[in-house]
């Protein structure tokens, strides 16, 4: 019975936790083993994330590599994991970060241990989130996550870096403890309704209840993941917590964590309470629009590149939701493969921000101008990344955004104007940062002995390179895949044609009733 | 009449522990160390809690119905033996340290144990209010022992003042049951209540919300709270562990049988203000423990908080509330016991050492104080996957069963606003500089064992809590 033969995701879990543990045995003084520790936990965790994908059917849209072991079984709470087509992805896009966030900490030098420690069960925390398909279970993951990025922003951050890590723990807590609540309460309903005591997501998707309950458990979760996402006007944490995080922190933050907020919503929120995802979904594309285009707006009016690129994220993940409440498949395929894109470029983008900082320990814009001509290199890459994010057709970005807008088109259509507007804001804030910073000519005479890019920084930034070229010019192997899980998702949430949703979804309610 | 008295043995073992310590010490000369004690203590409380495993089942009752050993009464026992062992593990260094008389100090936590247990075995409210007054009495002198701090001195003067006035509403409240019902036994009372459902005296409800005072006041809820900061703040720390743990866990045991199960016909009648008791307990208690400076007064504070999410398994009523209840006091003894175990170790003999800045700087000089101290502040915060984390989630669980929803509401919110002020502790030690210098803090390697079981135990209670909830669920069980 306990023989239970232990799974590859718990692997992919364990390693980094393991790995956090030896480097807790080994003495603080050996820096490079410390270092290099790390980097085999978070390397061969990546190993085996990809084993797990090769391990993973595309063409099905069902939770894969399942594992269930009961934990308390007295109240159904059990320890289940499993991926689809739409959280394998993340959990590649985590595991691919984490070791070039580790080599992006090489300039950390004071209580390294902590920090690698503080790293890698971090990224078991988000892993877990990503795999978890008990409601428990993820929100222990979902938790567990929060304690040591507010250490790594309250430690190894920048001058106001305790008031960032506070704002930080203070505002998702304040939306996740309500979400707890909504999560008892909607496994006393299935206990009520089933005789079954569960917090197994995949039995609690059968559960419907009536609109009223739906709006409020709705709510909780919603404003749990809003803030993480983090939706307008649930954003203001994020630009704190962004510029006095580490490098790698920030990194870790944009491309991974923002993401769960989102994913919680395609896994979670809407799912679980369609109805009532239905009735808000025009607001909530309200809002993600407004925050695409005011997160733009902002973004362009800063001095500092690091806050800059915050803001462009408060702009990019409207994006994202903006296409998960299209609730058609366009729509939601753009939204999944805009977090990947979002990840990799905006990770990207802070690497380089933070390898700037490294060399002359300002962020400020108007300090840099003409860097074209002392470190080329980085200027190229600067260059790609930065079209990468605008969405520049050929490279990453624009495949999800051109999805994303299509599937909202459908729907929403003046709405989807007004965010095309966003895509026409980015690329301004975006090229106007790149002309103050690389182009013109080189006033400052201490830019002018800069160093280009070493060896690790390459190697650091060659694979993200690589991956938005590739993500660009060939995005149907991750589509494809994609395609069955989100068939699987959409089937939960609407039975009718999406085309009526958001204008009259008291309407669509209606029709759903009557098609049973 | 042939009574067993085997069921007593732990308690009996317990007091003949506390009468050979007492007397042992008389033998011991003024400079020579006193070591001894501490293991005859220490032995003591280890065979009482093996006998109390043993007898783990055993259902009797004894000396006409006035105690009953249930595993309610094993279970809560064995959580008064684990915070009298803590205790006496963190406090040897301390007390030397401070010039406290130790054979007393030891033979006084033993005592206020034994006089625990019979509060958690009490089937009469005589008994009851005896196991309350060796309580009560051990722990007014414990508070007072620094005698040369005259912090301590006032808080136990205070503490004895406030204690008696509660005590005088207890017997009073008892009194008018009495009157009323004929008996002091808590089944005849019980028996009583339900055979004439209705034609209550007035009196009889009166002498209810007495009891009901008497308890708020001991496990000091808000509005009968105003005792608490002063005298935890006076007390020496590790007798302040031992306060905020196993007196509150006493006073919930005996709340648990009396009220929440023997008496629960009078549920209607304080069922609202016992609501507005502890939504003022929990909102108050948290809402002061921000202003606060010091850690100290701090976790006084964060203690009147958690009796508030304690009253919350009450207010939901025996059904869903009892084993949430038993559950939540045993990991809040684990964290909050070791807190002030960490607490005591910043002490020196002249220098408390218990506001904030002290602990600048604490989590890099001494990582094992820091860690520690981390778990417990996470855990009291409710973060996952630690024992604070687990209690709270069957306390609240248990008010959404019941329909109290927004009782569940009110205490997570309650929880946020927790996490600001432990949280701080955290800063202070890994995100400020300055403070003491690592060497004078404690290094005795008995605090260290204390703190060592009760960072283990949080975290076993949060991550594979399944075996205490059985046990919380078979002690609860037991009282039917």
């Amino acid at each position: 019975m306990l023989g239970v033969a232990i799974g590859n995701l718990t692997i992919v879990l364990a390693i980094p936790v393991i790995g956090a543990a030896m480097i807790m045995l080994t003495p603080r003084r050996q820096t490079a083993a410390l270092f290099s520790l790390a980097l085999l936990a978070s390397g061969l965790a990546f190993v085996w994330s990809v084993i797990v994908f090769s391990l993973f059917d595309g063409m099905s849209g069902e939770m894969q590599l399942v594992e269930r072991v009961p934990w308390m079984p007295s109240f159904g709470i059990e320890y289940i994991v499993g991926v689809d087509g739409i959280s394998i992805f993340l959990v590649l896009l985590t595991t691919f970060l984490m070791p070039i966030a580790i080599l992006a900490s090489w300039s950390v030098t004071e209580k390294v241990k902590e920090y690698l420690i503080f790293m890698l069960l971090l990224e078991t925390g988000m892993l877990g989130a990503f795999v978890a398909l008990d409601l428990f279970l993820f929100y222990v993951f979902w938790e567990v996550m929060l304690v040591p990025m507010y250490f790594l922003i309250g430690v190894w951050g920048g001058t106001r870096r305790i008031y960032a890590a506070i704002k930080f723990v203070i505002y998702t807590m304040a939306g996740s403890l309500l979400m707890l609540v909504a999560i008892i309460y909607l496994a006393a309903r299935h206990a009520e309704a089933e005789q079954a005591l569960t917090f197994d997501l995949l039995k609690l998707y059968d559960l419907h209840l009536p609109l009223d309950e739906q709006a409020w458990l709705f709510a909780a979760f919603a404003l749990s993941f809003a803030i993480k996402v983090p939706l307008f006007p649930f954003h203001t944490w994020l630009p704190d917590a962004h510029v006095e995080a580490p490098t790698a922190g920030s990194v870790i933050l944009a491309g991974v964590l923002l993401k769960l907020g989102t994913y919680g919503f395609l896994r979670f929120a809407i799912p679980l309470f369609p109805d009532a995802a239905l009735a808000a979904a025009p607001y909530i594309i309200a809002l993600a629009v407004i925050g695409i285009i005011y997160g733009a707006a902002v973004a362009m009016m800063q001095s500092d590149i690091k806050k800059l690129v915050a803001y462009s994220s408060v702009s990019h993940l409207g994006f994202v939701m903006l296409g998960l409440f299209a609730f058609n498949m366009q729509g939601i395929q753009g939204a999944v493969y805009q977090m990947l894109n979002h990840g990799l470029s905006t990770g990207a983008l802070f690497l380089l921000v933070g390898m700037i900082y490294e060399r002359r320990h300002t962020r400020m814009i108007d300090a840099f101008g003409g860097l074209w001509k002392p470190v080329p290199l980085f200027s190229a890459l600067l260059l790609v990344i930065t079209f990468s994010s605008i969405g520049l057709p050929g490279l990453n970005g624009f495949v999800g955004e051109f999805l994303i807008l299509l599937g909202a088109f459908a729907v929403a259509p003046r709405w989807t104007a007004a965010a095309a507007t966003g895509v026409i804001l980015g690329a301004i804030y975006m090229l106007w940062m790149y002309r103050r910073v690389i182009l013109g000519p080189l006033t400052n005479p201490d830019n002018e002995k800069l160093q280009d890019l070493g060896v690790r920084e390459r190697i650091m930034l060659a694979p993200i390179l690589a991956l938005v070229v590739f993500m660009g010019v060939y995005p149907q192997p991750f589509l494809y895949r994609m395609q069955p899980a989100i068939d699987v998702t959409l089937k939960r949430i609407i039975a009718v044609t999406p085309v009526a949703v958001n204008h009259h979804p008291q309407a669509v309610l209606k029709s759903k009733s009557d098609g049973r | 009449m042939d009574v067993d008295f085997t069921p007593l043995l732990p308690t009996a073992q317990l007091l003949v522990t506390a009468l050979v310590v007492m007397l042992r010490d008389l033998f011991i000369e003024e400079h020579e160390p006193k070591c001894i004690l501490v293991f005859l203590s220490l032995v003591g409380i280890g065979l009482a809690a093996g006998e109390t495993l043993a007898l783990w089942g055993v259902q009797e009752s004894a000396f006409h119905d006035s105690i009953v050993l249930d595993n309610f009464a094993h279970y809560f026992a064995l959580i008064f033996m684990l915070a009298a062992g803590l205790t006496i593990l963190s406090s040897i260094d301390y007390v030397r340290q401070a010039g406290i008389h130790e054979g007393e100090f030891y033979a006084l936590v033993l005592f206020a144990t034994v006089g625990m247990m019979l509060m958690a075995a009490a089937n009469d409210l005589m008994v009851f209010f005896l196991g309350l007054e060796t309580m009560s009495i051990a722990v007014y002198v414990l508070t007072g022992m620094w005698r040369t701090n005259s912090r301590s001195s006032e808080a136990a003067m205070k503490y004895f003042l406030m204690g008696a006035f509660a005590t005088g509403f207890l017997l009073y409240g008892i009194a008018l049951i009495y009157g009323a019902t004929g008996s002091t036994n808590l089944d005849l009372i019980s028996d009583y209540l339900a055979e004439q459902p209705s034609e209550w005296p007035l009196y009889l409800i009166g002498g209810g919300f007495l009891l009901l005072i008497g308890f708020t006041f001991k496990v000091g809820a808000v509005p009968f709270h105003f005792w608490v900061p002063d005298v935890y703040e006076g007390a020496p720390t590790p007798v302040t562990g031992f306060m905020s743990v196993a007196v509150k866990a006493a006073a919930f045991a005996a709340w648990a049988r009396i009220l929440l199960h023997k008496l629960s016909a009078l549920d209607s009648d304080w069922l609202f203000p016992l609501w507005v008791i502890t939504i003022g307990t929990m909102t108050l208690g948290n809402l002061l423990a921000i202003t606060q400076s010091s850690v100290k007064r701090m976790l006084a504070y964060s203690s009147i908080a958690h009796a508030g999410y304690l009253l919350i398994a009450i207010v939901v009523g025996a059904e869903w509330g009892g084993l949430p209840l038993l559950f939540y006091v045993l990991t809040y003894s684990f964290m909050t016991i070791g807190a002030f175990a960490v607490l005591s170790c910043l002490s020196e003999a002249n220098n408390q050492r218990e506001n904030y800045r002290d602990f600048a700087g604490l989590g890099f000089k001494r990582p094992f104080l820091g860690l520690a101290m981390s778990l417990f502040m996470l855990s009291l915060a409710g973060f996952p996957p630690l024992g604070g984390f687990a209690g709270k989630f069957y306390v609240f669980r248990a008010a959404v069963l019941s329909g109290h929803i927004g009782l569940a509401i009110i205490g997570v919110l309650n929880s946020l606003l927790s996490v600001i002020y432990y949280l701080r502790v955290i800063v202070a030690m890994y995100m400020e500089e300055g403070g003491a210098e690592g060497k004078s803090f404690r290094q005795a390697s008995a605090v260290y064992v204390a703190i060592a079981v009760a960072a283990i135990g949080t975290l076993y209670l949060g991550i594979l809590p399944a075996s205490a909830l059985n046990w919380s669920r078979i002690a609860f069980a037991s009282l039917e």
